[in-house]
Order: structure tokens, then sequence, then C-alpha cells
């Protein structure tokens, strides 16, 4: 892992020295393509929810949980790692990107136990955008309290 | 709603996502946090819900769509139920997404083994 990461950071740089520019762009090239299709999905997904009669922010949680569920499978079948070694942030940034925080580390630390292992490190991701979400959400609530009143 | 819309807006928050990645050497996980945040306080602003409307999924599929979510929760339960809602809202808003990624991851790493995922 730790082997691979820093081959692929050395890898990385050799790439950049050698064509700095027109590296970020593909890698911005491929993040719009994929993401945006994963996006696209989504609206589809949506709008077929909506269409069977579910309201606007039910049919979104529902197609959040849809794309959970198949990004969590694809992590499961090793799919989403080489998604993420193509797409770079275009699989990192949509929700699925964190479906994959969330079970590519639980499956990893497996073996180190369903507590300390899979069920904490599950959360080495999530947990901060679980903290820092819960915190921006706290602050916006009280100035929208106050400002209301 | 414009699946068109829904490509390109979706595709350009992950093209800043990955220009900062590239140029700024901020790792995936700031990233991500720093997305949540950015949408929760776009949305209480009341600005990201417009970028809603114009690009649907390509606004809500991406992570600071997550943090629109908890700021609407947020508001919707400081209207409900007052400075109680302050510290329920965001929670409850993320409620469903967070219980459908942990049932489903946990249950996903039970069944496979780590290898798989090489």
């Amino acid at each position: 892992m730790n082997q691979t990461e820093s081959n692929k950071q050395v890898y990385d740089a050799m790439v950049k020295e050698a064509s700095p520019s027109s590296a970020i762009f593909m890698n911005s090239l491929r993040a719009f393509f994929v993401g945006g299709t994963i996006c696209a999905i989504g609206e589809i997904i949506h709008s077929i929810l909506t269409n069977v009669g579910l309201s606007r922010d039910d049919a979104g949680l529902v197609t959040g949980a849809v794309l959970i569920v198949t990004a969590i499978l694809l992590t499961a079948l090793g799919l989403y790692g080489k998604l993420g070694r193509f797409a770079g942030a275009g699989s990192i940034v949509p929700i699925t990107g964190f479906a994959n925080a969330i079970a590519a580390p639980a499956i990893e630390h497996k073996k180190e136990g369903l507590v300390i292992g899979l069920s904490a490190k599950m959360f080495v991701i999530a947990g901060p955008v679980i903290v820092y979400g819960t915190l921006a959400s706290v602050i916006v609530g009280l100035i929208y309290y106050f400002v209301r009143s | 709603m414009n699946l068109f819309w829904a490509f390109v807006i979706g595709g350009l928050i992950c093209v800043v996502g990955q220009l900062l990645i590239d140029l700024t050497k901020l790792t995936p996980a700031r990233i991500l946090v720093s997305f949540v945040v950015i949408g929760c306080i776009l949305g209480g602003l009341g600005w990201y819900d417009r970028l809603v409307e114009f690009a649907g999924a390509g606004a809500t599929v991406p992570l600071p769509g997550f943090g629109n979510v908890l700021a609407r929760g947020v508001r919707r339960a400081v209207d409900e139920r007052g400075l109680i809602g302050v510290v329920t809202g965001g929670f409850t808003a993320m409620a469903g997404g967070v219980t459908v990624a942990i049932v489903f991851g946990y249950l996903s790493a039970l069944v496979s083994s780590p290898k798989a995922k090489e």
C-alpha cells in the first residue's frame, strides 16, 4: 500500500516534470467526464423517482442511497478503486466518493477486527466529513436562528 | 430537470476538486471536508438551492450538495423547534444517507476480502 503509494507519487512527479500543464489538463478532463456522468446518472434516477410520484426531497434521498449502494458494491468488487485511478476527483467529489471512503477502509482493515478494524476505520475519512459538516450546520443554524428572530 | 446541465455543472465541480489536488497538494480527505463545509455555508445563505434549481443532480450529487442538505435540514429544524433545531437539524438531514452508507459499507466489508480490492 505505502509502497504503491510512494511509487505513485514518484510517478506523478515524473509526469508533472515531463508535461506539467497538459497532465493537469488531462486530469481535469477525466474528472469532468466521470464526475459529470455520475451526476447525469443521478439526474436520470431522480427524474424516474419523481415521475413515480416521490416528493423532490424523498427522491433526492433515494437517489443518494442508490448511488451510495452502487458505489459500495463497486468498491467491494475492486472496481471503484480502478475508476478512481482514472478519474481522480471525478470519482472522489460525488457522493459515491464518500461511500467509497467508507467501504474501502472497512474492507481493508477488516482483519484487524470487527470493532477496532472494520468499524473504526470506516470513519477515517467519513468521520472528519461528518464532524465538520455537523459543526458547519450548527453555525448555520445558530446564525439562522438569530437572523430570523 | 436538464440532463445536460447536471452533467456540465457536476463535471465542473469535480474539475474544481481535481485542480485543488493537482495545484495545491490538498489531500482528498481535506477536499471532501472543504466541499461539504462550503456547501453548508452556501446552503445557509440560500444560494446553493439556486444552483440545484438549475443543475439538479449536478448540484446535489457532488459533496457540496451534501453540505447543502445539512444547511437545509438545520434551517427547517430551527423553523420547527427553535434553538433545539440548531443541534438536531444537521444530523437529522444526513441520517438517511449516512445510515445507508454504514449498513452497506459494513455488510460489504463482512462478505468481501481485502484481496478483492486490488
